[in-house]
């Protein structure tokens, strides 16, 4: 089993630099996912750890071993790239046994070998089809098995699941979750999409602008945003947030209404930002941290989403799925107290 | 709107769509009338290549199309002429091995100049282009001089080498290489091909449409090549076909009806070719439709 680790990882194309010192520490069978925006770096740096960009400064170790010189192929690692990368004049049998083409291995137990990743991925009855005879689900397979042919000690994943519809692509998310649990890799998985992170991952590493944000689990990403863009990113709908000021007793919120808020950690005059996730702010009759008006209703079934004015921010509230409340309804907001995160205004950092 | 409204409303649809009907098929015609003669002019000459085939001598002036005696003395004495033999050969061999070279060499280059950065290689790219702004008639002097240097005057090597590789096989292949997505060639460096075999195995086949029209283009470009071959050849053993024909008429007179025979001999292989490697170009469509 392997681990990877990232020393002040640092990419630069050119004069732009890309990746401004990644460090990261992956233990041997862990699955981690690379999150963040479009254009963040996510890719720059699964490609860096195998080995098909080079590595401007920093060092890149798997399994204990310095691999910043050393070619993808002795790397030991297998990646599923997001367009599959299967080749459509090969049948399925030979996309998924092209990775042993180098191997030491008999015709026999090549075969065998293929004949196993297949059957783990179901795709014994297609292997003597052409990629353009199977669906998007199966082509995915396929690019999965002939990653796994090999028995890598880690897989990197560049977004494969970006080219599926939704439905498809929950199914997939299971199956690869499933996999690494039969397996036990380590996987290195990129993604944009917030959900595939938190419904995947062991550790989910938030990335913005070749920086990283936060390296947490779900839960404590989640529960515990490290600075707002990690609590925005994370979570839909994304956190409402306020911006006020810490007056004496409460605090003062920047559109007048005010709120109040344990103080012991902070200090009077200082500018916070509220953050309150449309989940935890709920639509009450009596008791509430602020009222507003609400202006728009989105019906979700088991719940309602009710987007409310207060005094000319909107925030987003979560109000009973089968009593909704009506456009233009006057309703209280209420969050529990252990809900409520603070950020610092200034630096966008946390107030623990 | 009353009945009789309507029912005006109604003939004045019909004739109105029965205009556009007329319209239609006028346009219909034109077109087919364009193409009828487009067809006529481009086959025109190959019916008179084969009628004079058939023809005697003292017929060939006449320009009727069906020979009043058809004969295949033409063919017989052409055949059995072992001149003619040779210079088919000869185009044979020159023709299949500049177009196994073009489909290697240029592809090699186009794929490089595609896939790999490397400082310079806008720079090599474009001198390669430019070679395409030259016209033969103004290399050959040099081509001479060079194949008069080396010795290669009046020998396969000497026909052949100007046409081994070719700039615009070169440009076809690289543009054709951009559809490759990276993402294959990336994923065999994982796998541990190396370069070659990444170019062989994953490249290779993927743009086998484009080998088979370059190929195409290739063979039939020296098949009937002329100039070239006419300049560095002396003895008639070394003659091309095309070379070689001319001088049926050389001789005594024009012989036409021998050089339209050679022609129509010497269109067989083209006709070979096409129809071997028309099949890729259909397939090679084909899939690129399927793609999803
Ligand atoms: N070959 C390249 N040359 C120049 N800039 C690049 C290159 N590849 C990526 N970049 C830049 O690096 C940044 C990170 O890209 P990437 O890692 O692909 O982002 P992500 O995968 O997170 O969407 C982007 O701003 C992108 O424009
Ligand atoms: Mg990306």
């Amino acid at each position: 089993m392997t681990t990877v680790v990232l020393k002040n990882l640092v990419k630069a194309y050119g004069n732009t630099q890309v990746l401004h010192g990644i460090d990261l520490e992956i233990k041997s069978g862990e699955f981690v996912v690379l999150v963040g925006p479009s254009g963040c770096g996510k890719s720059t740096t699964l490609r860096m750890i195998a080995g098909l960009e080079e590595v401007t400064s920093g060092e890149i170790q798997i399994g204990g071993n310095l691999v910043n010189d050393l070619e993808p192929k002795d790397r030991d690692i297998a990646m599923v790239f997001q367009n599959y990368a299967i080749y459509p004049h090969m049948t399925v049998r030979k996309n998924i046994g092209f990775g042993l083409r180098t191997s030491k291995l008999s015709k026999t137990e090549r075969d065998q070998r293929i004949d196993e990743v297949a059957a783990i991925l179901e795709l014994t009855n297609l292997l003597e089809r052409k990629p353009n005879q199977l669906s998007g689900g199966q082509r995915q397979r396929v690019a999965m098995g002939r990653a796994m042919v090999r028995n890598p000690s880690a897989f990197l994943f560049d977004e494969p699941l970006s080219n599926l519809d939704a439905q498809l692509r929950t199914q997939m998310r299971l199956e690869i979750k499933k996999l690494h649990q039969r397996v036990g890799n380590t996987i290195i998985f990129v993604t944009h999409d917030q959900v595939e992170a938190m419904t995947m991952a062991d550790r989910i590493v938030i990335m913005k602008d070749g920086v990283i944000q936060q390296v947490g689990t779900p839960l404590e990403v989640f529960y515990q945003p490290a600075n707002t863009f990690v609590a925005r990113f994370i979570g839909a709908p994304s956190m409402n947030m306020l911006n006020g000021e810490v007056g004496g007793e409460d605090l003062q919120l920047d559109n007048g209404t005010r709120m109040s808020v344990p103080l012991n950690k902070l200090s009077k005059g200082q500018k916070i930002t509220v953050g309150l996730r449309p989940d935890d702010l709920l639509v009450k009759e009596n008791e509430g941290l602020f009222s507003g008006k609400v202006s728009l209703v989105e019906p979700l079934g088991s719940d309602t989403l009710a987007y409310v004015d207060v005094n000319g921010t909107e925030v987003i509230a979560k109000a009973s799925g089968r009593f909704p409340p009506a456009i233009g309804d006057r309703v209280n907001l209420h969050s529990a107290a252990e809900n409520i995160h603070l950020f610092d205004s200034n630096t966008g950092e946390a107030i623990q | 709107m009353t009945a009789a409204d309507s029912l005006d409303h109604n003939s004045q649809m019909t004739s109105l769509r029965s205009a556009a009907k007329r319209k239609r098929s006028q346009a219909q015609f034109i077109r087919w009338l364009l193409l009828f003669t487009g067809g006529i002019a481009m086959v025109m000459p190959i019916i008179y290549m084969l009628s004079t085939s058939l023809k005697y001598p003292f017929e060939v002036y006449n320009l009727n199309l069906i020979p009043e005696e058809p004969t295949l003395d033409n063919y017989r004495y052409v055949l059995e002429d072992g001149r003619f033999f040779g210079w088919f050969t000869n185009s044979l061999v020159i023709a299949t091995v500049t177009t196994l070279c073009n489909v290697l060499f240029d592809s090699l280059v186009g794929y490089v100049l595609c896939k790999y950065t490397f400082p310079g290689r806008y720079i090599v790219f474009i001198a390669i282009l430019s070679t395409l702004m030259i016209p033969t008639e103004m290399l050959v002097i040099p081509w001479y001089l060079m194949s008069s240097a080396f010795g290669w005057l009046d020998t396969y090597w000497g026909i052949m080498f100007p046409g081994l590789m070719t700039a615009f096989g070169t440009f076809l292949m690289k543009q054709f290489f951009e559809t490759v997505p990276d993402d294959f060639l990336e994923a065999a460096r994982i796998d541990g091909l190396n370069e070659l075999q990444i170019w062989w195995t994953v490249a290779m086949p993927l743009v086998r449409p484009a080998l088979a029209a370059l190929a195409i283009f290739v063979f039939l470009g020296n098949w009937t090549a002329f100039i070239w071959p006419l300049i560095v050849t002396n003895s008639q053993e070394m003659y091309t076909l095309p070379v070689g024909l001319t001088t049926f008429s050389v001789e005594a007179q024009v012989e036409w009806e021998l050089i339209m025979t050679g022609a129509a001999i010497s269109t067989i292989p083209t006709l070979i070719v096409f129809l071997i490697f028309q099949r890729y170009i259909i397939r090679g469509v084909v899939m690129a439709g399927l793609k999803g």
